[in-house]
């Protein structure tokens, strides 16, 4: 069967030979989206008349010889990221009508790059889920079956590339939303460490887990746009004055002589049989690459997920505070008093793992309770951290597992949320840590995608794409596509 | 019988930093414009925004610790307030808990019967002002301005060390002002810049804990603080000498009445659930920077009071109102460097300029006659040109024309007469004129005299020199 993605990186050749224009892309991306996401609901708004107008832009500095890597190239941002004049939803009904009078800094920065947005992605409800059921605007289903979900929250941005409607777009990572619905939907995930893109403008859900990634087919096609995207922001204070090196030219160094450590505790139960061998089987092609694969241990692993899930409440009860009908967003109709504004605006603007999360937010915050579970949060975060330092003295690079299994199916989870959490477990430790980590396929279990995660060292962004990129020019899972039937192509 | 009470009181102070812009964006802090338009976004608690530390805040709270010898944090780190009111955009106020910027540190008070107390303070914080909602402009409405949200305060928090209304007023005036001679707060109370909440609590004297305190809100003139503490004093030893207990509760003055009332009890039930604002980053301060800050410390109030003492030879009284506030100890230094004369510039700065300013409600920075110039002016008093009377005129006459001295006592001839023959003639010509009062002189009525000098200046105007006149009368009298 004919491929029907193409890369970034292949879409950048096209335009800049002048085989194609950005409007003919977008085009083609605009009408698959129209083709096929009324099955997948991966949109929650597409603007097509805007990314025509960006694309014409586009064609002009292709023809004026003034474009850059991304000029022209399509995308998609998901829909926490702040777009002036587009809505943005969080796909929550608190803010269904909500028009930012401003652009994440994400967004302009690859606006400036010459990227066009065709729209808006689907995504749990505030970024708050693991299967991208909890959105307001419906679930999301996964293009390689669409009784299963695509993962969350970053849901609607990798059901969309992994069908091609885009060959990229932005998702945010808080306990993996990038990296999991990036395993579970077959394409390649990156979370960069925390501080190296600008949280300006990105609809707060746990500030100090937040970090914006990039979901795209390949890691040669994410470290293109995340180059766009990274860098120091005077409006977001905790953004890294780091100095940004050049991603793209570090893709090829040889990896031979560096160590891969394999934290055991991944492979412990809990880890799909199947799942576990395709991982493993990933690592023998790092090691015929010549690198030594070393088994190191993550002895607070267990505690990770729980920690996570006090920590993230905590900070998602405050910053949802704003939403109070006052000043933007949902307001209930019929409050007699204050305090009734409050309570039915909220009732009615959240959904329930919103509502249960901020509950377990005040709770955790709350006199009596904070130091029995926030303080004591902290202080696991900090052992798992040290664990993961202490690692990278002696590794460079750790893998493993994204997700303990494949795609689950639509409903298997959303009435347990501890089973939903624990889905969790490979990949929040990266976020407490603020860690850079990506999901590259590596698999087929049962005809669906299997991740593998790679962790780096804090802003060892550079090592983490080569080690990606190297095994993408060894296998072909990364171009593994989900058998899509479209109107044109029948069976 | 109250004597038998002791009151023990500690003053959270809220002293707005005088910045241009708001203490996470850059919106404006100026007083007094159109609801919401210094509301930037940031402001409006946006979604996706994020809080930049204003800098200068930094600098302006760790210049007050060392100014009262406090210790200034190393680590200092913001931490989030939550409750939900209609003027806190956020759901949060961004505040200060455990790792304040300022720890500890104290200030000298100066009582009546001039000895001195030493009262601690705790701590003091930077966090961010709320808005205010605004009744009556739309009508059935409450209006929200977020003018002031996110406006810098520094909350100056004093041990429980105060034992009256009068000492609690005392020491909020001496960190006015600190405050003020800092350059951190322009301490305009009216404005809201400068306010106070109190701690109250009454005791059996004697008796080593504390009683049940009460908190009174927002007190923002020194008048109300004394008169609102002494009815929450007064109140407290009524309810417990009539069987009764005081209940832990906020409280407001009511000026209009002169009373205190509860507040509604829902404000109190609040659990603020304080945690570390992961938006911002630690402040930390190195030794250098702390340095630099010391290296820039302007001269404090008490040994610039001490200084003119003794470089000027000026008494207590006398020193007070010229070093009340850092501008006026300037000006007053102004004069006497170009005068030579620290008394005679102490009582016209404290006199007839503290007059003028006060007719007009001006500031001494806005001044209509210059340092220099009343300089200007005071040195014809030293050179006998004007007398001191006549100085009060060209001085009102600067006021008004913005001329100088020299050219107001050449166009309106004030010039005093000191030419001896012509004051003699004139001396002459009013013991001729008046025998009857020249008996009563030489029958010993020595009040009379003051009736020759009044004679003489109304002739001239007043520009006689008095003291010459004085001198030739005797003399011619008593011949």
């Amino acid at each position: 069967m004919a491929r029907q993605r193409q890369t970034v990186a292949e879409l950048s050749r096209l335009l800049r030979s002048g085989t194609a224009t950005s409007r003919e892309l977008t085009e083609a991306c605009l009408q698959r989206i129209a083709e096929l996401d009324s099955g997948l609901n991966s949109f929650i708004n597409v603007t097509s008349e805007a990314a025509l107008d960006a694309a014409d832009a586009a064609d002009q500095l292709l023809s004026d010889g003034t474009a850059g890597p991304l000029t022209g190239v399509p995308m998609a941002h998901k829909d926490i990221f702040c777009t002036r004049g587009v809505t943005t939803t969080c796909a929550s009904r608190m803010l269904e009508n909500f028009v930012a009078p401003y652009d994440a800094t994400v967004v302009e920065r690859l606006a400036e790059a010459g990227m066009v947005s065709v729209g808006k992605t689907n995504m749990d409800e505030f970024a708050m889920g693991s299967s991208n059921e909890t959105s307001y605007f419906g679930v999301v289903r996964n293009p390689w079956d669409q009784e299963r979900s695509p993962g969350g929250s970053s849901g609607g941005s990798a059901a969309a590339v992994a069908a091609g409607l885009v060959p990229v777009a932005t998702g945010t990572d808080t306990g993996g939303s990038v990296r999991q619905p990036a395993a579970l939907c077959g394409i390649t995930g990156f979370k960069p460490t925390y501080g190296r893109v600008s949280r300006y403008g990105i609809v707060a859900f746990a500030s100090s887990l937040d970090q914006a990634g990039i979901l795209g087919l390949t890691a040669e096609d994410v470290a293109l746009v995340i180059q766009a995207m990274a860098g120091f922001d005077e409006r977001d204070s905790t953004s890294s004055p780091e100095a940004v090196p050049d991603y793209v030219a570090g893709l090829e160094a040889s990896i031979s002589g560096k160590i891969i450590g394999v934290p055991k505790e991944y492979f412990s139960a809990g880890l799909d049989a199947a799942y576990a061998e395709a991982v493993h089987a990933a690592l023998d092609v790092y090691r015929q690459m010549g690198a030594e694969i070393r088994e190191v241990s993550l002895p607070n692993l267990s505690l990770a997920v729980p920690a996570y899930y006090v920590v993230c409440p905590a900070e998602a009860s405050s910053n949802l505070s704003r939403f109070d009908g006052i000043r933007f967003g949902h307001r209930a109709e019929g409050a007699t008093d204050l305090e009734s504004l409050y309570k039915l605006t909220r009732q009615e603007g959240f959904g329930d793992e919103v509502k249960r999360r901020i509950m377990t937010g005040t709770y955790v915050l709350s006199a009596g309770y904070y130091d029995a579970y926030y303080l004591q949060a902290q202080k696991v975060r900090q052992l798992i951290s040290n664990d993961l330092a202490r690692c990278f003295d002696e590794v460079d690079i750790l893998a493993g597992p994204t997700t303990p299994t494949v795609a689950f199916h639509i409903g298997e989870k959303i009435d347990d949320p501890v089973q939903m959490y624990l889905n969790d477990i490979y990949t929040v430790s990266v976020n407490l840590a603020g860690l850079p980590g990506i999901s590259i396929p590596c698999g087929l279990s049962d005809g669906l995608p299997v991740g593998l995660q790679l962790i780096g060292p804090h802003f060892a962004e550079q090592s983490v794409l080569n080690f990606a990129h190297l095994y993408q020019k060894e296998t072909d899972w990364h171009l593994r596509e989900p058998d899509q039937r479209t109107a044109e192509e029948p069976g | 019988m109250s004597t038998q009470w002791e009151t023990v009181i500690g003053l959270e102070i809220h002293a707005q930093l005088a910045t241009r812009s708001k203490i996470f964006s850059g919106a404006s802090t100026r007083y007094g414009a159109e609801p919401n338009t210094q509301a930037d976004l940031v402001t409006l608690g946006y979604p996706g925004v994020l809080p930049v530390l204003n800098r200068e805040v930094v600098v302006m709270a760790a210049r007050f610790g060392v100014a009262v010898d406090a210790n200034v944090a190393h680590r200092a780190v913001f931490a989030r307030k939550n409750y939900f009111y209609p003027d806190l955009p956020k759901g949060y106020q961004i505040s200060q808990l455990e790792l304040p910027i300022v720890q500890g540190g104290h200030i000298t008070l100066r009582l009546e019967d001039g000895s001195e107390k030493r009262i601690n303070l705790t701590r003091a914080h930077l966090e961010e002002d709320a808005g205010k909602s605004l009744h009556g402009i739309i009508e059935g409405k409450t209006g929200i301005d977020l003018n002031r949200a996110g406006t810098p305060l520094l909350e100056i928090v004093s041990e429980p060390e105060l034992s009256s209304a009068k000492e609690a007023v005392n020491y909020m005036r001496v960190i006015h002002q600190l405050v003020r001679y800092l350059g951190i707060s322009d301490g305009n109370m009216q404005e809201g810049s400068f306010r106070c909440d109190a701690n109250i609590s009454v005791r059996p004297k004697g008796q080593a804990e504390l009683g049940t305190r009460t908190e009174l809100k927002n007190l923002n003139s020194f008048r109300f603080i004394e008169k609102a503490i002494n009815f929450e004093i007064e109140r407290q030893i009524g309810l417990i000498e009539d069987g009764g207990k005081v209940v832990q509760e906020t409280r407001l003055y009511d000026s209009d009445r002169d009373e205190t009332r509860p507040m509604r009890s829902k404000e109190e039930a609040n659990d603020y659930r304080y945690f570390p604002d992961p938006d911002l980053l630690p402040i930390v301060l190195d030794d250098e920077f702390l340095q630099a800050v010391r290296d820039a410390m302007p001269e404090l109030p008490q040994v610039k009071s001490q200084r003119f003492v003794t470089e000027y030879g000026l008494k207590a009284s006398e020193i007070e109102l010229l070093t009340a506030a850092r501008e006026t100890a300037d000006y007053f230094e102004g004069v006497t460097a170009e005068l030579g004369d620290p008394k005679l510039a102490a009582n016209w700065v404290s006199g007839e300029l503290g007059a003028m300013l006060n007719r007009d409600s001006l500031d001494i920075a806005d001044s209509k006659v210059g340092a220099t110039s009343l300089a200007e002016l005071l040195k014809r008093i030293q050179d006998n040109s004007i007398s001191g009377k006549i100085a009060k005129e060209v001085f009102a006459a600067m006021w008004e024309t913005g001329d100088t001295a020299d050219s107001i006592i050449d166009s309106r001839g004030l010039q005093q007469i000191t030419d001896t023959v012509e004051l003699e003639s004139l001396v002459d010509q009013v013991i001729t004129d008046n025998p009857t009062q020249v008996k009563q002189f030489r029958a010993g009525k020595d009040k009379v005299l003051g009736f020759f000098v009044g004679q003489i200046m109304q002739a001239t105007q007043g520009k006689a020199n008095p003291a010459q006149v004085n001198k030739i009368l005797r003399d011619k009298l008593a011949s």
